[in-house]
């Protein structure tokens, strides 16, 4: 008996509920669509934090000098963060991105002095080998079916070791040195680790370059159809396959942006540095993450926005930078570290939530 | 006899032993609804994945404009003019409307490596087309995953129609709508017929074909339990025959003799 008369209530209590949730249900569309618009609104209030915090506690934060040098801290980071943001706005992830940074330099260094290649020439090869990594990495996590970030793993793994062991082979330390002395260095080094005079201030190319690459992607990501792919594939992969958007050519297109993104900062650095440590750019891949997360990435993939992840990367170089001119113990980056990651994703999260709720 | 936009003749298909379908015959024409309806697993979507080019078909013959044809994919059909819009499949809900509605055939400006999605033109398109089928949108910014099912199922319909469909196919487009939402996909199925598209309807459902229905379809296990025209079937015809007639009487009478003991 009782359920038979709990059936009717069922079906009428539904009927008032959306009429009369209507219009209160409008507004909050409305501001969900704010935020639509600005998924790294929450990195810019995060950076105008950061940046009023050390601003009034450190006096160096704001000399140009100072800001010189965060925001070179920030540059390559930037870079990368600005490429795996396009990889996970698709969807996927590159744990090898960070080690990737390190073999670009290693194998220009290699061929530069080693092999005695012009450097131009080292760069390019190199930039070939990155290619074909990222290549790699997309045709396996496409073909296999498998989570990106276990293929990734896996060549982060195969990198790092190879990074160590071509490295002792051919020079039996684990670095190489000696770029300067390569043909090439000076027009080359010029491209990707000059620097300029702005008012007494030495300011890196680097930061020029994040800032061109983050313009680039992100025209890209609003403006042209491969970006409006880039959302669809990782919003939806099936949903976009089944309106003839090329699913396996973008993925595999992001993973080679990617490993681009990591021959220009692996570039930039064993130009700037002259010498390549085989050990370098292991962990690197997290922070790259945490920078895009915190821009408003969400790490299912299909909504972030590249400036955001511009941005994120930017607050890592302020904190770093400024927890430096503060005196305080570097200790209390990691924490400050973890905490913006965990603010950020609880935001994302909920955001998620509302703009995936599955309304019928 | 007059050759329908789409026509299949005794069409067959196996999956390995499974016959998932078995000498099927229908007709779709410009400007008519064709319901098939079946119980689960009776065969329903198997046809149309054929007809969309999911799937190729064993026995029979597949016609379209009254030539056969054989689609080696989704690709191959929608160049014929026949889209399909999948319950599931239809949209990427964190994209914006606009976005959905051109995803994958984005109007273009500009030239070689700068060639831009012309945002204006996709807006403005987009809303008139929505417009065109009665769909009236404020903000075609915001995210297809904030409209409701019924909504969304009416942007990937307008898509299907602005691309040119002649024939639409639509999955089970009212399954887990409720009443009134299914009545507005209903209602856009009828205007896309008024348009003179043909129009395949998937459904379980006999009281949300027989409205909008020219052809009935009726599937049981793979098999044809006959194509009937509105003329020749009443809705209480064909929801007994949904229901599988004496079936359904077997059962009610089982019930009701559970019903007895428990009561006792
Ligand atoms: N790819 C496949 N491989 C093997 N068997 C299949 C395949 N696709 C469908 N079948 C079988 O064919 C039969 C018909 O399936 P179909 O999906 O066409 O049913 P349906 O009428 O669409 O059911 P529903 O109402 O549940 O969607 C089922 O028995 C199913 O198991
Ligand atoms: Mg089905």
């Amino acid at each position: 008996m009782t359920r038979q008369t709990a059936v009717p209530d069922a079906a009428a209590a539904p009927a008032p509920g959306p009429a009369s949730a209507g219009d209160e249900r409008l507004a909050r569309t409305r501001l969900l669509n704010q935020l639509v618009v600005r998924p790294e609104l929450g990195s810019v209030l995060g950076a105008v934090l950061v940046f009023v915090l050390f601003s009034v506690v450190t006096d160096r934060f704001l000399t140009p000098s100072g800001v010189a040098t965060w925001l070179d801290d920030s540059a390559t980071l930037g870079i990368m963060a600005v490429a795996v943001s396009l990889l996970m706005i698709g969807g996927e992830f590159d744990l090898s991105a960070g080690v990737m940074t390190a073999s670009t330099s290693l194998v220009t260094a290699i061929f530069a002095t080693q092999l005695g290649w012009n450097t131009w020439a080292a760069l390019a090869a190199s930039l070939v080998f990155a290619l074909l990594v990222g290549f790699l990495n997309g045709w396996l996590v496409m073909r296999t079916g498998l989570p990106s970030f276990i293929i990734t793993l896996a060549s982060f793994l195969m990198l790092q070791g190879l990074n160590l062991g071509v490295t002792r082979l051919m020079t039996g330390t684990v670095q190489v040195s000696g770029m300067r002395s390569a043909a090439g260095y000076a027009s080359s080094g010029f491209v990707f680790a000059s620097t300029m005079d702005i008012g007494g201030t030495t300011i890196q190319v680097s930061i020029l370059w994040w800032l061109l690459v983050t313009a680039v992607a992100s025209w890209v990501l609003m403006r042209t159809p491969f970006g409006n792919w880039i959302f669809a594939v990782g919003g939806s992969s099936a949903s976009a396959r089944a309106v003839g958007v090329p699913v396996t050519r973008t993925k595999i297109l992001l993973f080679m942006t990617t490993a681009t993104a990591a021959w220009l900062v692996g570039s930039i650095n064993i130009l700037r540095f002259t010498t390549a440590q085989a050990n370098q750019g292991i962990g690197l891949e997290l922070q790259f993450i945490v920078a895009a997360v915190v821009g408003g990435c969400l790490l299912t993939g299909g909504f972030g926005s590249a400036v955001g992840a511009a941005v994120g990367a930017l607050i890592f170089g302020m904190a770093r930078q400024g927890i430096v001119f503060a005196r305080w113990e570097s200790d209390w980056f990691q924490l400050f570290l973890g905490a913006m990651l965990l603010a950020a994703v609880l935001v994302n999260n909920a955001f998620r939530r509302r703009a995936e709720r599955v309304r019928r | 006899m007059t050759a329908g936009l789409i026509e299949v003749r005794d069409v067959g298909k196996t999956f390995g032993s499974v016959i998932a379908l078995r000498e099927v015959s229908t007709v779709v024409n410009a400007g008519q609804v064709t319901c098939v309806l079946g119980d689960n697993g009776a065969g329903k979507s198997t046809l149309i994945k054929i007809l969309a080019g999911a799937h190729q078909h064993d026995t029979g013959e597949f016609l379209v404009d009254g030539a056969p044809v054989r689609f080696n994919s989704p690709r191959d059909a929608l160049e014929r003019g026949i889209a399909t819009v999948y319950q599931d499949l239809a949209v990427v809900p964190l994209m914006s409307v606009w976005r959905n509605f051109f995803l994958g055939s984005e109007p273009k400006v500009g030239w070689g490596p700068f060639t831009m999605v012309d945002r204006r033109k996709a807006k403005e398109l987009t809303r008139a087309s929505l417009a065109e089928l009665g769909i009236d949108l404020r903000d075609v910014e915001q995210p297809v995953g904030t409209l409701s099912g019924g909504e969304r199922q009416c942007v990937a319909i307008a898509r299907a129609v602005h691309f040119g469909a002649r024939v639409l196919i639509l999955d089970e487009p009212t399954a887990a709508l409720g009443v009134k939402q299914a009545g507005v996909v209903l209602r856009y199925v009828a205007q896309a017929r008024d348009r003179g598209l043909g129009v395949v309807l998937i459904t379980h459902n006999p009281h949300h074909a027989y409205p909008v229905g020219d052809r009935f379809l009726l599937l049981k296990r793979g098999r044809s339990l006959g194509c009937f025209d509105k003329a020749d079937i009443t809705l209480a015809e064909l929801t007994r025959q949904m229901a599988g007639g004496a079936e359904l009487e077997a059962l009610e009478h089982e019930l009701r003799a559970v019903g007895a003991v428990d009561g006792g």
